[in-house]
Order: C-alpha cells, then structure tokens, then sequence
C-alpha cells in the first residue's frame, strides 16, 4: 500500500513509456511468422526435447539450436492462476486465467491466456486450443488466447524448415511503467520557495557546503540537512557550452548557451540557460541574474547583470 | 594467503557496427563469446562461471537481460553475476570477474559485456521526464561540454586539440577489423571544420552509437599453463566511486579517478606510469577526454596532457599510444566499452592486437569510466605473470 503522504511532500504521477524495437534472429523470427500463418513452431533440443516456445540455445549443452519442428494448436494446461481484474495491454480485457500450456507434441509449456467463465471453470489437466486473432501479424499477440476444447488430441511434433516468405525480422515491444513520483521534503520545499522566486539551499551541518538545489543530505558527509540558506539571485557562469542541436521535445532556438551558474552563497553550479545576450558573448565569470516566467516554477532563464566580471579565482574550485 | 595470479587467455569481440539486425541480444553476446572460447581453445564446459555486464536496463527496456542470457552463455547450471556501473560497467564487470579467480572461488571466469544501442534509446534512457524538474537543456555532449571548457580555462590547451585526438583514433580504427567507424578518407580539415554540436565539442569529436559486445576468459595459473597463445597477465586491478554532483567535485580531474590510478599503479608496483606503461586504453567518448584522463591518470602533470596530443606522443607510433584500437571514439556500444579498452589493453601485451599492435608492448593500462564522471574501473595488464 501506498503511505499516505505528507500534506508538505509533492507528489505526481511519472508515466515512463516506450516502443523498443527487437531483432529476433533466426529462431524467434520463424516463431513469430509461423504464428502468422497459424503454424507453431518449436525447436528440438539436442538431447530430443521440444521446446516451445522454442529458443536460440540448448538450456543444457549450450548448442546453438536450429532444428525446428510444428506442433498441434491444441494443448493440456499445466498449472494456471485466476487473473480477476485485468490490467490494460494484458490479453483479454474481461477476468481469465494464466495457463501454462504444453501443446501436443511439445515437451514445454507456454504461458497465454484463457478465456474462462470463471476459477471453476478451470483446471490443470484440462483440454485447450488456441484461438487465433482474425488479423495476424506475426506476433505472439495472434494467439488471441487459448480456449477449453474437447476434441481429438494432436499428434507427434513434425519437422519444419521455418522458411516463410516476408519473414518477420523485428518487433516493436511497447513498455510502460506507472510511477507515483515524490520529490522528498527538501526539493518540495526548495519549489515552494522558488514560487515565491526566492532560491533556498541547504547547509551541511558537518562540511557548511550549501546545497542547492538541497537534496535533504550532505552526499560528501552523509548526514542529513536542515538549515535553510537563501542564496542568490544573482550568480555567476563557471561554464557553459553553445548548444546547436534542437532536442526533440525542447522548445528553445538553437543556439543557445547552456551554462552552469554557481549562486552567491552556494557551494556548487546549477544548470540552466542565458540569455538576454548574443550566445558568442557569453564567457565564464559573466555575472548573471534570474529571469522569472509568468507562471514557470523555475527562472526561465539568466541574464547579465551589467556588473564587471567575477575574476576567475573567485569560482575557479567550483568548475 | 596471497592470491591466485589472474591471466587472460581468451578475448572475442563482435564486428562492431550501427545495427545488427540479423541478430537478437542473445545472438551477438554469443558471437563475443564463441570467439573468446576459440582463442582460449576452451568449451562451455570448461567455464566455471559466468560475469555479465551492460548499461542500464532501460537503454533495450529488458529488464535483467542475463537471466534470458544464460542459455546462450551456457551459464545453465553455474553462477551467473550481472554487473552494473553505467558506462564504465565493461570494466568493473571484468574486475568483478578477476576476483572471483583471484580468490579462488572459480578457476575460470567467462565474462562479457554488450550494449545493442540500434534496439534502445540512450538519450531517453538516460533523461526520464521527473515531474517538477526543469527538462535537461543540453544532452549527453551538452552534459560533457562545459567540462570540456573549464580543462581548456584551466590548462591554457589551444582550442584544436580535440581535432587532432579524433583524428588519430580514426586513423587508427582504419587498423583494427572491429572498429565501427572505418572513415578512410577522413581528413584532419575535416574533422577541425565538422560542425560545432556543443561547442567547444564538434560532430567528428563525439563517439558513434553502436552494436556490440566483448568477451574475455579469465583464468588462474594452473589454465595459463594450458593456454594456446600468450595470457595477459593481471597486475592490478581497482574502482572507485564518488557523487555525481557535490560541493567540491572536481569534474575536468575527478578525485574518484585519481585515487583509482594511483591504486592500480600501487598493485602494480608503477611508480612512473608515463615511462613503465607502454600502451593506454582509456575511455575518451569526447576527444577533449584525451588530454584531460592523461593528466587525472598521472601520464602528465596538471595542465600538461595536451602537450602530449599535441606533439604526438600518443600517436600510434608515439612513446605512448593512446587507443590504437581507436578507440571508444570509433566504437561505442556503451555496456562493451569498458571491457573493450581492458580487452585491447590485454590483445596489446599479449602480441595479438594485429594491425594497431604497439611494438613492444609488454605493459599496458585498460580504462573505463560512467555515469557523470562517477565510477571508474582501470586494470594494467602485462605480458609476465606478477611475481610472488
Ligand atoms: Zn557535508
């Protein structure tokens, strides 16, 4: 369960999601494309075992494995687990069972789906089949599922050359995890601050290093910090590079300098963007201050203040 | 006690290229790995246990990757350990694979390192989207750039000292079958007017994105004595850690990497690095990288690396070759890199580097470091077994 939270401690949702792409090699790609062709593949192993679903090496010799071999569609459940409440991407949206299926023929079982009224309705030793989806693409997603059947069993496993035309090669597998982010007590404080556009730091009761943004700990020391020190809000550029290269979902012309800016007051650079300046002029010592956005929680940006230049023993130990 | 000597006698590394589509993951940790049996004249069975390392997991999105590994390792039935220290993993993964010999828990170690970066995403892999955090406004050259900048501030370096690291490494990937890039008629105009990402760090600057992996077969005394060809022989081996960012974090000489130096070459009995090692492989993905690792690993003082670039000490032919396979700088499957440098660092003091052989190399330093300059793993290699 999750803890309740803290009425001072943010908390939101972190969605992390995306396509990865997978090349199958020779073993997984006859598997898939057999399934588009309503054909399942297994491999045989080297000490007579057929695998399915098959794989590239030998789990016990460690041979490379190519001897592919069709088995029957129809199969006995090995063990299962009720799923009462699916969750989205899973195979079935109403309640199934996980079955674990040896398919006549095979010596393995394969983990799907089945689509059952309910627990009674299941159990190990039962009869199924595979129900293909109508649209197949060669994915292990055109087995729809598996469902009870009560007709004749499959034979033996035959050998089969793999060769399909259009194989398919690669994959697309779609991942997404849900998280609930929270960014402790010390950041929660430092964005309430800086909501009011005051800048707080950290002071580390043991070394007096000021921390910000503050991370609740000193990492040199490992104890925990507490004292609260404004800093800021001017600051001055210990470095900074020119960036040329538009980030995908970043909405800043190129270019534009990228520089780290240690604030009055703080033992170590932030990072964040100048502008107000053409980006040739920019240089290390430039004195900098914040430039608040209408409603961002962060300054938008820097600008130069018009004071001279910090000299560069002033911030050379924080580069 | 002392502890069983280390010897490497078996090293296989993949073609290493943009994308290997033929292959699944299991398919190209494979190919490293047949090829590192075959030059130890070893079987699966002679394998004791198995050391694998790589980037994060969210780089192909498989999550604990060596447990579908195993079959393809033939790691069924023995330990298998996965390693994980961002970039420089290559290399702790082999020091972790070193121990176990060393300690004389297993007599011979297969241990391997991959990344398949055709199949993942680096970029978001690295900058998940954290609520309440300003996007990061720069990128992994953007990161590293600013860096860059305070080692030219602080050592005076002329601005066209990366131009001629990235040209050397090219040059000297032309050399070695493996590389990624095989640029033959690139020239150092070229490479001095490509154009500026992150200036001061340009396109022919930056390392490639690759697919890739690297074997090596570890082994104690008693398998050296079996070994067809010449073992490379451990005489040190360290990594060290520290914060990504803190008060005091020297970023163009993190201490992290200093203090790991100093360790290996205590091990090592070095006492002049500069003048005992005859060959450097170092992780250098941004050419500036060169001249500031030579000074954080004590090849030269403070502020002298680049005098060594510049007059070509660090040339293939010079008194210290620096990444003659080319370097991470030509090939870049980011979880191999690591073990790519300590396995090049090996091929050279075994006499088996072929094209981009260093003469005379009978000692020779391997490299790696991740993460925002976090963790670093080095190991010196010899051709003689340490004494004692
Ligand atoms: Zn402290």
């Amino acid at each position: 369960m999750t803890p309740a939270p803290s009425p001072e401690v943010l908390q939101a949702p972190l969605v992390v999601e995306f396509p990865f792409t997978r090349s199958l090699g020779p073993v997984q790609s006859a598997f898939l494309t057999g399934l588009r062709t309503r054909t399942v593949l297994g491999v045989r192993t080297t000490d007579g075992r057929v695998l399915v679903p098959p794989v590239e090496y030998d789990p016990v010799t460690a041979d490379e494995l190519a001897d592919l071999v069709e088995v029957a569609p129809t199969g006995t459940v090995t063990t299962w687990a009720w799923n009462p409440s699916p969750r989205r991407g899973q195979p079935l949206s109403a309640p199934f069972a996980w079955v674990l299926v040896r398919l006549d023929g095979a010596d393995t079982a394969l983990l799907h789906a089945l689509d059952a009224p309910g627990p009674d309705a299941v159990r190990t030793g039962m009869r199924v089949r595979i129900r293909w989806a109508a649209e197949r693409e060669g994915a292990i997603t055109d087995i729809a599922c598996f469902e009870p059947y009560d007709g004749a069993e499959g034979g033996e496993a035959v050998p089969h050359t793999g060769t399909f035309t259009d194989p398919v090669r690669s994959i697309v597998a779609p991942a997404r995890l849900d998280y609930t982010y929270a960014p402790g007590r010390a950041q929660s404080r430092y964005l309430k601050a800086l909501a009011g556009r005051a800048t707080y730091g950290e002071r580390c009761p043991s070394c007096r290093k000021v921390y910000v943004p503050p991370r609740g700990a000193c990492p040199t020391c490992g104890v925990a910090t507490a004292e609260q020190v404004e800093v800021g809000p001017r600051g001055t550029v210990t470095t900074f590079c020119i960036v040329n290269i538009k980030a995908r979902n970043l909405d800043i012309e190129v270019p534009y300098v990228y520089a780290h800016i240690a604030l009055d007051g703080a033992d170590l650079a932030l990072h964040a963007r100048i502008g107000g300046i053409p980006y040739d002029e920019v240089r290390m010592g430039l004195r900098v201050e914040p430039v608040w956005s209408e409603d961002g929680r962060y300054p938008d940006h820097y600008r130069p203040t018009g004071e001279p230049d910090a000299d560069y023993d002033t911030y050379k130990e924080l580069l | 006690m002392t502890k069983e000597p280390v010897a490497v006698v078996g090293i296989g590394q993949t073609k290493h290229t943009a994308a290997r589509r033929d292959v699944s993951i299991a398919g190209l940790v494979r190919e490293a790995a047949v090829r590192a049996l075959e030059d130890a004249q070893l079987t699966w069975s002679d394998i004791d246990a198995v050391v694998i390392g790589k980037a994060p997991d969210f780089f192909e999105g498989v999550m604990m990757p060596e447990l579908y590994l195993a079959d393809a390792l033939g790691a069924v039935g023995k330990p298998m350990l996965r390693v994980h220290t961002a970039g420089s993993v290559g290399g702790s993964t082999a020091l972790v694979a070193a121990g176990l010999v060393a300690a004389r828990v297993h007599r011979t170690v297969l241990t391997l390192a991959f990344e398949k970066q055709s199949e993942s995403n680096a970029m978001w892999g690295l900058s998940l989207p954290i609520p309440f955090q300003q996007p990061l406004l720069a990128g992994a050259g953007g990161f590293f750039a600013p860096h860059v900048r305070a080692y030219m501030r602080r050592t005076g370096a002329p601005p066209g000292i990366g131009a001629l690291v990235a040209y050397k490494d090219r040059r000297n990937a032309l050399r070695n079958p493996y590389a990624h890039l095989h640029e033959h008629d690139l020239t150092l105009d070229q490479v001095r007017s490509s154009p500026m990402l992150w200036d001061p760090i340009r396109y022919s600057e930056t390392c490639p994105s690759s697919d890739g992996a690297c074997a090596m077969v570890l082994t104690d005394r008693a398998g050296a004595d079996r070994a067809p060809y010449p073992p490379a022989w451990m005489h040190g081996g360290a990594m060290r850690s520290e914060p990504t960012l803190f008060a005091g974090k020297d970023f163009v000489s993190p201490r992290a990497g200093r203090d790991c130096a100093a360790d290996v070459y205590r091990q090592a009995g070095i006492t002049d690095p500069r003048r005992e090692i005859d060959a450097v492989e170092m992780y250098v993905p941004f050419s500036w990288y060169e001249p500031m690792w030579l000074e954080n690993l004590g090849f030269a003082d403070e502020g002298a690396g680049w005098k060594l670039t510049e007059s070509g000490v660090t040339e293939l032919d010079g008194e210290l070759p620096v990444n003659p396979s080319g370097g991470v700088l030509s090939t870049n499957p980011i979880g191999a890199s690591g073990m790519l440098r300590f396995a090049e660092a090996a091929l050279q003091v075994r006499g088996r580097a072929g094209e981009h052989q260093v003469d005379g190399a009978r000692k020779a330093l391997g490299h790696a470091y991740g993460g925002g300059s976090q963790f670093f793993s080095m190991w010196v290699v010899a051709d003689t077994s340490p004494a004692g």
